[in-house]
């Protein structure tokens, strides 16, 4: 099993992402300003940091903000021009939860979905194992982990001046190819086990029979109450790593019209406001319970999983302070008592 | 490879019918001809019709399948695309995406009395069934249309009413909300009518669409006249963008009104969260 595992060594870095940007686009974390760390094509002399979890997950790589679907030419004879995405793509530096954010994408969109499926083909991701879980994680609690490596193509740890690599995939194995990755020693393979052993992350709450118990506080002014400070801003729902709801719009051009797809938020109110002014989810109450119903009930009773990787991020970023680990506890004892 | 759901056909408008003061009918067709014939469908599905520069909006396919000369759609004027629709002439260009989403469950009403209770433009999916029945009369046993509008000029399909009427095979129950001079129909809601038709729920299926209020006020006078939940049949509308399940917004607990619906029995929505 010890076979195999490489070491990059952190001034070796470099040059691995100068090679990896000559055939891919290669995403890396970068301190956009100090404390926010957002997702770039890598450029000769950035600094990527790798230290610590992004400000915002990798989503955007598979499912841009705002992508062009159809392009429409109306000049002359109509015309409808897909426009599919380009050109692989390299994640360099995910984290587990931001990879298992992936694979509900995966449930959902799937092969269904062209262009999704066409990036996510051609995506190569590079995963750095979590060592040191910091306060907001609660991967364990929804079945993930710090360490977990599927869904990964390769795997990095890292031990004193660099990172101890494994391949997961035939993929990961290529990369591992890269002069930059050198046989590890016996001790770095060593130290690597050690600092995977002593990471420590306990569930937060047992979400044993959260689904159901969701269904039963449906119609009560539970979620009223647990509502009453949220701002509807959708914040959460931006930086989540499984949160892939969308809009479809169309846009004017000089040569007719361009279809785009963006993202949407069901903490918006307009998300389901119809055109005749019903709106079946008016208030937050009913909108942010849509949210924790959809990742917590609805898709694991659809694809067996949560709709949640427990990243932390929609409680380190929430402006009010919503806390989604409080909520589901307070679910589970309202929904007991 | 299987075609970019996302993809709309190029279907040129044929015809534009003005049914109420708010809402058209349009006739169009599916340029390519190999994509015309491909396109098979079945009553009760919708389609999303485009205007290009403006976008997408979902409406069910009513013209029903048995008749292929064109597709028709019934768009009533409330927001942004559907203006725009209501300018197309015949001759301009829109987009047609699908079919899309479930459809009524014909099989299973072979040989049963079918109650069709429909308000204003919730006519429109009713029309589709009710003429795919038509066309296969003699499957179905006895069909009522209890329609009713807010007044005589709110009623669609004016023409096929009057053609329905002097039908044998149907029973046409048609009113308004309030007294109009010249109306010789029934006055009153579509609930309370419905109420003093008291149709037996024996060997009957009832299905019914309509605007959110009088569909509530419905369920309870079918359920009043004994109709059990599953022989109770409505379609959904809800706003929709991507038409296959994957934008999120049109869910009701996990299923999915462009993709697991539109139709649904009684039966079935009273199985998911109560969010309509």
């Amino acid at each position: 099993m010890k076979d195999g595992v490489k070491f990059l060594e952190e001034g070796a870095l470099e040059g691995l992402l100068r090679r990896l940007s000559e055939r891919a686009r290669v995403w890396v974390p970068v301190e956009a300003t100090p404390g926010v760390v957002l997702w770039r094509p890598w450029r000769e002399g950035e600094k990527v940091r790798l230290d610590r979890q992004g400000t915002e997950p990798p989503k955007h790589v598979l499912f841009p903000r705002s992508e062009t679907l159809l392009r429409i030419y109306e000049k002359e004879e109509l015309k409808i021009e897909e426009v599919m995405p380009q050109g692989p793509s390299v994640i360099f530096g995910a984290r587990p939860c931001d990879v298992r954010g992936f694979e509900v994408f995966d449930q959902v969109f799937g092969e269904e979905d062209p262009y999704y499926s066409v990036r996510r083909r051609e995506t190569t991701i590079l995963t750095v194992l979590c060592t040191e879980p910091e306060r907001t994680c609660f991967c364990t609690t929804v079945g993930g982990g710090p360490l977990e490596e599927k869904g990964s193509d390769v795997t990095l740890l890292w031990i004193e001046g660099g990172w101890l690599a494994q391949a997961v995939t035939e993929r990961g194995e290529e990369v591992l190819r890269d002069e930059a990755f050198v046989e590890a020693s016996r001790e770095q393979i060593e130290k690597g086990e050690q600092r995977k052993e002593a990471v420590k992350l306990d569930p937060v709450v047992d979400l044993s029979g959260i689904p159901e118990k969701f269904l039963e506080s449906f119609t009560s002014d539970f979620w009223r109450r647990v509502t009453a400070k949220c701002i509807s801003c959708g914040a959460c729902t931006f930086l989540c790593p499984t949160c892939y709801c969308f809009n479809i719009t169309d846009e004017r051009t000089p040569e007719g019209a361009e279809r785009l797809r963006s993202w949407d938020a069901c903490m918006f109110y307009h998300y389901t406001l119809e055109a005749s002014g019903h709106n079946p989810r008016p208030t937050k109450a009913e909108r942010y319970r849509n949210r924790i119903g959809h990742k917590f009930s609805y898709h694991p009773s659809n694809y067996g999983t949560y709709g949640c990787t427990g990243c932390g991020r929609c409680i380190k970023y929430c402006p009010v302070g919503m806390d989604v680990r409080e909520i589901l506890r307070e679910l589970k004892e309202y929904a007991e008592g | 490879m299987s075609r970019n759901p996302f993809l709309p056909y190029i279907a040129t408008v044929k015809e534009v019918i003005e049914e109420t003061p708010n809402i058209k009918t349009l006739r169009v067709v599916i340029d390519d001809p190999s994509e015309r014939e491909a396109f098979r469908f079945e009553p009760g599905q919708v389609a999303q019709l485009s205007v290009f520069g403006v976008g997408e909006a979902t409406f069910v396919i009513n013209s029903p399948p048995t008749r292929t000369e064109y597709l028709q759609f019934s768009v009533m004027k409330v927001g942004e695309v559907t203006t725009k629709i209501h300018e197309l002439r015949p001759g301009d260009k829109v987009g047609v995406r699908g079919p899309l989403g479930n459809w009524f469950p014909y099989e299973g009403m072979k040989g049963k009395d079918i109650l069709f209770i429909g308000g204003g433009i919730g006519m429109a999916p009713l029309r589709t069934l009710l003429l795919f029945m038509l066309d296969n009369r003699s499957d179905y046993g006895h069909i009522t249309l209890l329609y009713g509008a807010r007044s005589p000029r709110d009623l669609c399909y004016k023409e096929e009413l009057k053609e329905w009427e002097g039908r044998e095979d149907i029973e046409l129950v048609l009113t308004v909300d309030r007294e109009f001079p010249g109306w010789e129909g029934r006055v009153g809601l579509v609930p309370n009518v419905l109420k003093e038709l008291a149709p037996s729920p024996e060997g009957k299926v009832a299905i019914t669409c309509g605007p959110p209020i009088m569909i509530r006020f419905t369920l309870q006078a079918l359920a009043e006249l004994g109709f059990a939940d599953d022989q109770i049949v409505t379609t959904l509308e809800r706003r929709m963008k991507c038409g296959i399940g994957l934008c999120g917004r049109c869910n009701i607990g996990g299923r999915y009104v462009c993709k697991d619906g539109p139709v649904f029995t009684l039966a079935q929505l009273k199985e998911l969260p109560p969010e309509l």
